[in-house]
């Protein structure tokens, strides 16, 4: 063999480098839980409270990268824009949900103005995500790689600085729903009302979407779609109709999620949209992109981890307020399953190929 | 084939609803308003007077396009009613918005419905004057039609000349206070062409006028003048040349000496970015591997050069600029290979995913309390020491910035000559690279990594030399930017400068070195620039990438590969033609 | 004749399937050696086998008395072992000169520091380059098509671009994965005819995928058989014309009673028309 000392002495520092970083993060994470487990610092209380925060906190992402993960899956592009359709959903939400409350809907039917503002936001989303998709992506289908994703990236800026200009830079504070405030008592340990409604209404649609893409015509066209365009056309799918029912349901769950995340954070501003966006992106990712109960999972686990992680793994190293460094372990998470499993948690293996 | 007449008005109403929707789009968020306060031409026409008559026109322009029928002659009296119907609807839509808005209070939920914007809107007259919408909307619908109509020699000087006029109107505020700062005779000048907020009525003749006939000459006189100069002698040619490159080169120098400190600041940041795009060329543009955390590279070479030179507490070893720069670069590039090698075998939209993680990690830890010891957290790393050409006096005590004997680079005007230089010297090496084997390499493992690998390339080295110039030449961004500003905040190493990065790349060509620079300048130097109208910076730029990509995707000053393609296309054409005519002769 | 390469028992499975199952297989030097078989027989499963783009699971692979089964592509290449592909794989947006260029990658030796500097080095090495790349374009027949970005070119000289882009490695044995694929039989012909050269003139052993059974028969001077991943026969055209499993696997059972040139015939009609 032909290959020169540099090469070989190259080729041992990858696989060490690589192995080194592996075995770094799970020291990392073996350790610290372990010590932290052993302090005893928080209670069992706590930590369900962390675990509930972090679902009801995934259910969210997954429902965001649900769109992220329909559109890819069909027209392999990353939706950049799709954090702000996120946002103008949580802001349609506001709207309404501003109006009800002060017609005093809101305190006489809770569950019914909540279905209300989803479904508004839902409506607003939809819309706005129906026209990025005329004017910015039917265009440029089959241009190269980066073409849509610049495009998308432009919306995205457009949507963010519209809605600026409607709305101005400030914050806008969600009404207060008294029936949302305080906390259920299960088995004595209490859990503040939002979170559970939260997750439970972002179950239920994630349920509907399931069954709407597993067991309908249009969700069985979709699926066609997403295995190859040219045959399904072939077959007689309507692949443009399919392409922007896709955008709509991807759209019609980010707006909801922006509903659900303004009613736990209890805002909504111009900005609100990105870096959800990107976080649910991770979770498609992590999940297996293109795969739809692979952002469910990636979604949930992001969460978790995010909301776990600071305090399981990082706080009895004697790392100074973990909390910062939540977001970096979540991109750590997704750069170890990259590693360890380039197509994410569901997925098939692609990632080679694409 | 005539068209049918109802179809014709149908074009035209909907066009004028179009562009209506898009007049109102302008006024709820809140251009229109911000706008008037600045002229296009002094006492004449606002700014947001003019987008709003740009909409009436453009739909004059577009309703007569769509009614003309490409093949046939133009059809005058077709098109002039479907421009004033086009016009006239585009003034309905606003006449109602004005309408609507008296009846019911649209602030509630949009927060630029103002009363002032209605005042403006209103001539404050309330609805007393509305009437007058659909007749100017009449009238700038039969001048953008006229201007369809026009004949190629001349529709093409007028619309540059209203182009560049308008432009020169929106920085005329820039060109003014720069003239003033020359001789007594600029100055004056100065003052006759460019007012406060906009163009003189006599400045905006003057430049149209002069772009008119600029143009239409040189539309005529163009092939001639081209054969003139190939008609000089060898030497002669080059002479000509050499004049000019002295000419652009004594312009660059002189630059920020007279257009002061704002110019050669926006220009440094412009050089930043376009160091940092070179770099992600290289990555990108040549070895096509999409990197979406480009920014920690940035942030590396700042941290590096902020922590070898600062003279706060957290500065190391108070070197100079010039020794913490070249190992500015070294890390930087160790980085690039550290960040590289895990994500070696990950491809596509994985690799951008796994990027961008790392750039957000590098921020994040960066801006953390838990490593704020070294690198001073939140709290950033200040009292950086500018560069000093001469010798630099010792290191008295913290916080106390080092005495320089000799030329300071303080402040942009002196850091415009490091970022300039460092930016044409990337640009060069970049192009050796791409003219070198290793830029074939990286151009086949763009193409086809697989079949790249199966020709004797190592894409291990390969891949990973690409990440560390790009690295590298990301790194010497960061060193200069810290300078500039005299500190470091975690926080300015945002996600959206690698997206920046990516942008500009892509609008100015992808693999093309020329494209970069062009890419920087439009994407970031005219943003700047245009500060005055910030609250939109974002909104066009967002705009802009949008409608490049539908119009332009190969970018500003695409690649030589793409040129050639497009050369070829023709020949190509050609040469299969003339086989199939020779085989044709054959049989 | 000395021996060049040498398979011995090799299998490469995919999940359950085994595309390639014990199979024994050698290429004498200087020679021109076929596999045919049915579709999915795992003809370019083991192409991709020899050239490292896929590891296999059994067995052993040696060229010139190395043994390469666990070496990088890239390192396979440089032991001297050259290829095309099934479904042409240029650099569609390089032009047809870089196409070859980057062929020659292995024998630039100019750093990139040094190609910055662009050092007299470089600059005599990059001519050379550039010489012998215009060489390899005329011996394809190619002449002055240099600058044009390969996705241009027409289909016939894309094939022939592509064998001069592996012959610009330098290769000892050059795999090539059904070169006739798409051609009509005039360009067939030629191609015959420019295999035999590169043998002849160049020194190269050829191992050839092919379809096309004219092609197959006039030029192997050995060819062996898959079926379902197994080797099934070898030998000389002449044994593998009158071997009744061949004609079994190709026409399914009770064939082989037939007349061998005549299933000959019908099936490379069959192959033309579908190709």
């Amino acid at each position: 063999m032909r290959t020169s000392l540099g090469e070989k002495i190259l080729d041992l520092a990858v696989s060490g480098f690589l192995w080194g970083f592996r075995i770094l993060i799970v020291l990392i994470v073996v350790l610290g839980t372990f010590l932290t487990i052993r302090a005893g610092k928080y209670t069992g209380e706590q930590w369900i409270d962390f675990l509930v925060f972090g679902i009801s906190q995934g259910s969210i992402y997954a429902l965001i990268a649900l769109g992220y993960t329909m559109v890819y899956g069909i027209l392999r592009m990353i939706n950049f824009a799709h954090g702000e359709i996120f946002m103008s959903g949580a802001f349609g939400g506001y709207f309404i949900a501003t109006w009800l409350t002060v017609i005093g809907f809101m305190d006489k039917y809770p569950v019914l103005g909540l279905i209300a503002s989803m479904l508004f936001g839902m409506l607003i989303s939809t819309l706005i995500a129906l026209l990025v998709e005329r004017i910015a992506y039917r265009p440029l289908r089959g241009a190269p790689r980066l073409v849509p994703l610049i495009s998308a990236i432009g919306a995205s800026f457009f949507l963010q600085y519209t809605f600026r200009g409607f709305f101005g830079p400030g914050v806008y504070a969600y009404p207060s729903m008294k029936a949302l405030e305080g906390q259920w008592n299960f088995f004595g340990i209490g859990i503040l009302k939002v979170q559970i409604v939260v997750a439970i209404a972002a179950f239920i649609m994630m349920a509907i979407l399931y069954s709407i893409v597993m067991f309908t015509k249009i969700g069985k066209a979709m699926r066609a779609v997403s295995e190859n365009k040219d045959v399904a056309a072939l077959m007689g799918i309507d692949v443009n109709r399919i392409i922007v029912t896709t955008f709509a349901l991807g759209a019609a769950m980010a707006g909801a999620a922006g509903v659900l995340y303004a009613l736990t954070y209890r805002q909504v501003n111009f900005f609100t949209g990105f870096t959800p966006g990107i976080k649910a992106f991770t979770a498609a990712v992590l999940g297996g992109i293109g795969n739809i109960p692979g952002a469910m999972v990636g979604g949930l686990v992001l969460g978790i981890v995010e909301s776990v992680g600071p305090a399981l793994f990082l706080d009895s190293l004697g790392i100074p307020r973990p909390y910062q460094l939540k977001d970096a372990i979540a991109y750590i998470m997704l750069v170890m399953i990259l590693l360890f499993r380039p197509s994410g948690i569901l997925g098939e293996r692609v990632s080679k190929k694409a | 084939m005539m068209m049918k007449k109802d179809y014709l008005i149908w074009i035209a109403i909907k066009t004028g609803l179009l562009s209506g929707v898009i007049a109102i789009f302008l006024c709820l968020i809140g251009m229109v308003e911000v706008f008037s306060k600045r002229d296009v031409i002094e006492k004449i026409i606002t700014l947001g007077d003019f987008i709003l008559l740009a909409t009436a026109v453009s739909a004059g322009v577009i309703a007569a396009r769509a009614t003309s029928n490409p093949e046939q002659q133009k059809q005058p009296l077709k098109n002039l009613i479907a421009g004033a119907l086009a016009g006239i609807t585009t003034g309905v839509v606003i006449a109602a918005f004005i309408g609507l808005s008296q009846q019911i209070n649209l602030r509630s939920v949009f927060l630029s419905a103002s009363p002032s914007l209605f005042d403006l809107l209103t001539f404050k007259g309330g609805t007393n004057w509305i009437w007058m919408y659909p007749a100017i909307g009449m009238a700038a619908g039969l001048l953008g039609t006229i201007l369809f109509l026009l004949p190629e020699k001349f529709r093409q000087p007028i619309t540059r000349a209203i182009f560049i006029t308008f432009l020169l109107a929106l920085f005329s505020g820039l060109f003014r206070v720069v003239m003033i700062n020359q001789s007594d005779n600029i100055a004056k000048a100065g003052k006759y062409l460019f007012g406060q907020t906009g163009l003189t009525l006599s400045g905006a003749i003057i430049f149209f006028v002069a772009v008119v006939s600029i143009s239409m000459f040189w539309s005529a006189e163009s092939t001639n003048l081209q054969k003139g100069f190939a008609r000089i002698p060898k030497k002669g040619q080059t002479g000509v040349r050499v004049v000019v490159f002295a000419i652009l080169a004594y312009m660059v120098l002189m630059l920020p000496q007279v257009s002061g400190p704002f110019i050669a600041q926006v220009i440094v940041i412009v050089s930043l970015y376009a160091l940092m795009g070179l770099g992600l060329n290289i990555t990108l543009g040549f070895a096509g591997l999409l990197d979406l955390g480009f920014v920690a590279f940035f942030a590396v070479g700042a941290y590096t050069v902020g922590l070898l030179t600062s003279y706060g507490i957290f500065g190391l070893q108070h070197v100079s600029f010039w020794v913490a720069v070249p190992i500015a670069v070294l890390v930087s590039m160790m980085f690039g290979a550290f960040l590289g090698l895990p994500v070696l075998g990950v491809r596509g939209d994985y690799l951008a995913i796994a990027t961008l993680g790392f750039g957000e990690i590098v921020r994040l830890l960066a801006g953390s309390d838990f490593l704020a010891p070294f690198f001073g957290g939140p709290q950033g790393i200040i009292g950086i020491q500018k560069p000093c050409l001469g010798t630099l006096g010792e290191f008295v005590r913290v916080d106390v910035p080092r005495i320089c004997n000799g030329l300071e680079f303080a402040g942009p005007k002196e850091i415009y000559y490091l970022a300039v230089a460092s930016a044409i010297l990337i640009a060069f090496i970049a192009l050796r690279l791409q003219r070198s084997r290793l830029g074939r390499a990286w151009m086949a493992i763009r193409e086809d990594e697989d079949v790249a690998e199966a020709l004797g390339i190592n894409l291990i080295q390969t891949k990973l030399l690409a990440y560390m110039l790009g690295a590298a030449f990301a790194g010497l961004g960061g060193a200069i930017f810290t300078v500039l500003v005299g500190s470091i905040f975690a926080t300015s190493m945002q996600l959206i400068v690698s997206i920046n990065v990516v942008s500009l790349i892509i609008v100015g060509g992808m693999g093309s070195v020329p494209g970069v620079i062009v890419g920087a300048i439009a994407l970031i130097g005219l943003p700047e620039l245009l500060r005055e109208v910030s609250e939109y910076r974002f909104l066009f730029y967002g705009a802009a990438l949008i409608m490049m990509m539908l119009a332009k995707p190969e970018g500003l000053w695409p690649s030589q590969a793409t040129l050639r393609e497009l050369h070829h296309d023709d020949s190509g054409e050609d040469s299969e033609i003339a086989s199939t005519k020779s085989s044709q002769a054959k049989a | 004749m000395a021996v060049i390469l040498t398979a011995k028992k090799v299998i490469k499975r995919f999940g359950g399937l085994v595309a390639v199952n014990s199979v024994d297989f050698d290429i004498p030097e200087k020679s021109i050696v076929s596999i045919i078989g049915p579709n999915g027989a795992g003809k370019t499963t083991f192409f991709n086998c020899i050239t490292g783009f896929g590891k296999i699971d059994e067995g052993e692979i040696s060229f010139e008395g190395t043994k390469i089964h666990r070496l990088r592509p890239d390192q396979i290449t440089h032991l001297g072992i050259s290829r095309t592909y099934q479904n042409i794989r240029l650099f569609p947006d390089m032009t047809a000169l870089e196409n070859i260029l980057v062929g020659q990658h292995l024998f630039l030796h100019s750093s990139w520091i040094s190609a910055v500097f662009n050092t007299p080095g470089v600059r005599t090495e990059e001519k050379m380059a550039l010489a012998e790349a215009q060489r390899l374009l005329n011996y394809v027949d190619l002449k002055g098509k240099g600058d044009m970005l390969a996705r241009n070119l027409p289909y016939g000289a894309q094939r022939r671009l592509e064998i001069a882009r592996a012959l610009a490695t330098k290769p000892k044995l050059l795999l090539l994965d059904e070169p006739s694929a798409g051609m009509n039989p005039r360009e067939t012909e030629d191609l015959t005819a420019f295999i035999h050269r590169i043998r002849d003139e160049l020194g190269i052993s050829i191992l050839l995928i092919e379809h096309h059974m004219r092609v197959v028969m006039g030029i192997s001077e050995r060819i062996t058989v898959l079926d379902y991943g197994e080797k099934i026969a070898e030998g000389t055209p002449k044994e593998i014309q009158s071997n009744p499993r061949v004609i079994e696997a190709y026409l399914g059972r009770g064939a082989s009673t037939a007349g061998m040139a005549n299933a000959h015939e019908r099936f490379s009609e069959s192959k033309s028309k579908s190709g």
